[in-house]
């Protein structure tokens, strides 16, 4: 596949990327903060219903890259603009415009200071965003994923919390200098390859100490991003102080980036060490499973718990990837959108307490259930789907997701303790999912007295049920998701196969 | 036999679920509430009922909800073994509706409204384990019956009822998702799909899977479904008795337990097969292991004072017997354990029916001050006495015509041991219920009791029991009709 067919002319996904950027510049001359939040909700929803082209046009039989747009950008140093989008990506983009006006409407009351500079941050995220999932030049890549940094850390540093400051450079240090090592990986091939287009690069045979090399700069790099065991520090932090919004698009978007470098860049362009490394990236992919149930059980932040399950949900998604089997990588995708979904759902609703009680305290919120009920019910919703309750998203993602770590079990039987080893991680999801869910709808004999506390508004349940329907939806008919998934996930794992005399693996099903 | 596709199964499994839907948007009437719930019950008893003759001629109802991935569907069947569940699940909620509606008013709990949908939801889940096609919509149905009853555990929001219902959850959720997720993922890699089989001997596994895998599956399975009580996860059981007693008589005697001995049933017989457990010898093992619940539960009904924990401890050696019945792997053996599904459920709701009559009408919950009670109350006690029959194993109520088959079992497959641990139970049976029925018609009544002068609950509650021993002894007189199913399931 890899080389581009340029045979499609439209410019869909170039006008994806920047209007948002052209809405931000209108939104600079706005003056009324009611018109500004309408301004870019009706922008970021027009803009969703628009990404669902891509959805209607997307041609499921091929694994080519499609909407492909390429123009000359820098020629002396053969750079070139070009994009394109092949299934794992167009999932990863209709997330990204659909997560935004949720963003927009979750920050509608929260957000009291600077609403202009804050609409205009989160546009810039989303050409940004946009952008990395879309990028076919590495250079290209890299511009935008270094683009998505500077907003977000602003969204951390000037609308987050107590410790906002700390976690906003905290963030920027982690992510930057992961990308140090993405750049120098980009360089490196660029000198072997001879062109920074990113297909030209996944077809190249590289020495097996060479792909070695890169592989492990692009690990540190998504690793940081995604966030794996033990590179994850930066995530509570960033998630505790960030506002709500901020950590909607943080859960939902910018942790899949990491996951997304890995099918993108790791899988194909490096095969060989991803073979010599999988064991490796496997046990890491148990060892967060598990690291992340247990810390998110000691939690009594709401926000730490939401964020340290994330950090078990990314082990999934990368335990799905790493299992290179059609199982595994189409499970870890699912995963991917299924915790960008819930998770950014569990974010909505936490700030929804924040808003009430300007608190996070678990034992706090104990028996705010019986006063919202309409709250209890998303709450539960949520919850039950973030511990992957069958009949819910996450359920197929997870057993995608384990389904492919056993099949990799069974040609690699060292790997039969690992996947026992996940299985107090599925139990503790459970137990700590539920134990919020208990305080929070039902709390103890004697609960803080809420009455005063209102029930859901029009706004806020607005806000979550496209989420609470995208969980059934996905959860009941994963179909669409996988069709679109099929033919990508082939064509990569064919990559990933180019067996090299020294693979290890080389008989991996 | 060809499967034929049937919508009565998805009406079944909606009327207790828009029951519930109902049942919360009357709650502020609570007779028109009550009525709710009685016309969902009732729908589902009919719908239930009309699937009978079709599956007794032979015919596999089939219905596909979901699709959801190659080989992995929500789906649901009506076939032999899920209409011994089915029909008496579904009539016996009939029953606890008026039951429960009597009990709860006269005590004046609070949230009815929940309480009442939260039942009809995990019946939801019950007649949804029943009907299901595959290990998949068993595993969403199970999973549904443990979060929704986890409402009516805790019901009383006291200290206790907290404690019992986080240790309801966390058994149940813990050895659902430790045990069954993982051995369902692991059967999905080895077969392609996960639906049952259509008899009960082949089951689904292809015959080349290693046998300890086989094996450790299999285990994973009998512990994993730990709604069926088998010691050691069967602790959540005494703990949810902290429930209110309509739900400990619907739920914790019929609907979750017997959740989770169709659930191990069902996987069995129509995962693994007769034959492969034969192959791999699991059969024996599994009756002796199991043999220990009945044995050791009995023991520690018998040092109970408090009439609902013994009544508990007597459920969880009871559900025993059906796998034990099973695990014979003999016909005799599979027909006296199905067969004991329903039996049991009418007689052991009959018990904690009358538990809870007691209760309301004396607030008394030790058997020690239960003395002379039976002459003040002459239908409950009786009704006791007649169900404590068939607990026993005694002619001419239910539980008799499943001990004669289980024991028929045990010889078929010559099994000294297992004819030894029946008697014995049979044994201690009679040792812990006895005494209760002696007590109350022929014990001395405390002095306080003599003044006070108690008499019958509430009708809305003694009928229903009455009717329930009534059952449990047509049964035992005419065991026809569930044995008609159990026969159809061989």
């Amino acid at each position: 596949m890899t080389a581009p067919s340029p045979n499609e002319s439209s410019h869909l996904l170039s006008v994806l990327i920047f209007s948002p950027l052209a809405a931000a510049a209108v939104a600079a001359f706005i003056r009324s903060e009611r018109l500004l939040r309408l301004w870019t909700l009706a922008f970021t929803s027009a803009i969703a219903l628009f990404s669902l082209q891509l959805w209607a046009r997307f041609d499921t039989k091929t694994a080519d890259f499609q909407f492909v747009e390429v123009s000359r950008w820098i020629p002396t140093l053969g750079i070139k603009y070009s994009l394109g989008i092949d299934g794992i990506s167009l999932l990863l983009v209709l997330l990204t415009t659909f997560i935004m006006p949720l963003c927009v409407l979750c920050s509608w009351r929260y957000i009291q200071t600077r609403v202009k500079e804050f609409m205009i941050c989160l546009l810039i995220m989303q050409t940004a965003m946009t952008g990395v999932f879309c990028a076919l030049d590495f250079v290209l890549f890299f511009v935008f994923w270094e683009a998505m940094l500077i907003p977000m850390a602003l969204l951390i540093g000037v609308w987050g919390g107590p410790r906002k400051i700390y976690a906003a450079l905290k963030f920027f240090v982690y992510t930057m200098s992961g990308s140090v090592f993405l750049l120098v990986a980009i360089i490196a091939l660029r000198l072997k390859v001879g062109s920074f287009s990113i297909p030209d690069m996944m077809g190249h045979d590289y020495s097996p100490t060479f792909q070695i090399w890169v592989f492990l700069a692009f690990f540190i790099s998504f690793a940081i991003k995604v966030p794996m065991f033990p590179f994850h520090t930066w995530l509570p932090a960033a998630h505790v102080e960030a506002p709500t919004a901020g950590s909607v698009l943080l859960a939902s978007v910018l942790l899949k980036m990491g996951t997304y470098g890995f099918l993108r860049f790791s899988l194909p362009i490096t095969p060989y060490a991803t073979q010599v490394f999988t064991p490796y990236v496997l046990w890491l992919s148990v060892a967060a499973i598990l690291y992340g149930g247990l810390t998110a059980l000691a939690q009594t932040d709401l926000k730490k718990l939401v964020a340290y399950s994330s950090v078990a949900h990314m082990g999934f998604a990368t335990l799905g990837i790493f299992a290179l089997n059609q199982f595994g990588i189409q499970g870890a995708v699912l995963v991917m959108i299924n915790h960008g979904v819930t998770t950014g759902a569990l974010f909505i609703i936490v700030g929804i307490i924040y808003e009430r009680l300007h608190t996070r305290d678990l034992a706090q919120t104990a028996g705010m259930g019986k006063r919202m009920p309409i709250f209890a019910l998303f709450a539960g919703v949520f919850a039950l789907s973030s511990l992957a309750f069958p009949g819910t998203n996450s359920f197929i993602g997870e057993f995608l997701v384990m389904s492919g770590g056993f099949q990799f079990a069974k040609t690699n039987p060292a790997f039969i303790v690992g996947m026992i080893c996940i299985v107090p991680g599925v139990v503790l999801a459970a137990a700590y999912m539920l134990r919020m869910l208990q305080k929070v709808a039902y709390g103890g004999t004697s609960n803080p007295d809420h009455s005063h506390v209102l029930d859901l508004g029009l706004r806020e349940i607005l806000t979550l049920t496209p989420l609470l329907v995208l969980v059934f939806y996905i959860g009941l008919h994963p179909e669409p998701f996988t069709r679109v998934l099929d033919a990508s996930v082939k064509h990569l794992l064919e990559q990933t196969r180019q067996v090299h005399p020294l693979a290890p693996y080389a008989t991996l099903p | 036999m060809e499967p034929v596709h049937d919508i009565r199964l998805l009406l079944a499994i909606l009327a207790p679920l828009i029951g519930a839907g109902l049942v919360m948007a009357t709650g502020k009437r609570p007779n028109t509430r009550e009525t709710c719930s009685f016309i969902a019950a009732a729908t589902l008893f009919i719908i239930t009922a009309s699937m009978i003759r079709d599956v007794l001629g032979g015919k596999h109802l089939y219905f596909c909800v979901f699709h959801l991935l190659p080989g992995l569907s929500v789906s649901l069947r009506a076939d032999a073994l899920s209409m011994v569940f089915a029909v008496s699940a579904s009539f016996l909620w009939m029953v606890t509706v008026f039951y429960s509606a009597g009990y709860m008013r006269g005590l004046n709990e609070h949230e009815q409204t929940r309480f009442n949908t939260c039942f009809a939801l995990a019946l939801f889940g019950a007649i949804g384990c029943a009907f299901s096609d595959n290990l998949l919509t068993l595993y969403l149905f199970y999973e549904i019956v443990s979060i929704c009853t986890y409402p009516l555990v805790a019901h009383h929001q006291d200290e206790e009822s907290y404690e019992g219902g986080k240790k309801y959850l966390t058994y149940l959720t813990a050895t659902a998702k430790g045990l069954i997720l993982p051995a369902m993922v692991v059967i999905y890699v080895l077969t392609g799909n996960l639906d049952f089989a259509n008899n009960i001997h082949t089951g689904i596994l292809p015959p080349d899977v290693n046998r300890w895998v086989t094996t450790a599956l299999y285990a994973c399975c009998i512990l994993g479904f730990a709604k069926n009580g088998v010691m050691p996860f069967h602790n959540w059981l005494p703990s949810a008795m902290v429930a209110p007693t309509p739900v400990s008589a619907l739920l914790h005697a019929v609907a979750v337990v017997k959740v989770g001995v169709f659930s191990t049933v069902r996987v069995m017989l129509y995962v693994f097969g007769v034959d492969t457990m034969h192959a791999l010898n699991l059969g024996l093992p599994t009756a002796y292991f199991v043999s220990i619940t009945i044995v050791v539960a009995s023991i520690i009904a018998l040092s109970k004072d408090n009439l609902k924990a013994r009544l508990a401890y007597s459920t969880v050696s009871q559900l025993s017997y059906i796998i034990l019945g099973v695990a014979l792997l003999t016909p005799a053996g599979i027909e006296g354990g199905l067969v004991h599904i329903a039996n049991h459920a009418f007689s052991k709701i009959t018990l904690f029916f009358c538990a809870g009559a007691i209760y309301v009408a004396t607030h008394k919950k030790n058997i020690s001050e239960m003395n002379g009670l039976g002459r003040v109350m002459p239908f409950t006690f009786g009704a006791f006495a007649l169900a404590s029959l068939s607990m026993i194993g005694a002619p001419p109520v239910a539980g008799f015509v499943s001990k004669w088959y289980l024991l028929n079992g045990a010889f078929d497959a010559g099994s000294v041991g297992i004819i030894v641990v029946l008697l014995v139970s049979t044994l201690l049976n009679t040792a812990y219920f006895a005494p209760v029925v002696y007590k109350a018609f022929f014990g001395q009544p405390s002095r306080e009791d003599a003044e006070h002068h108690h008499g019958e609950a509430h009708p809305a509650m003694v009928i229903p029991l009455v009717i329930t021993a009534a059952i449990s002894v047509v049964i035992g007189l005419y065991p026809n009709f569930f044995m008609s199913f159990v026969r159809a399931v061989l």
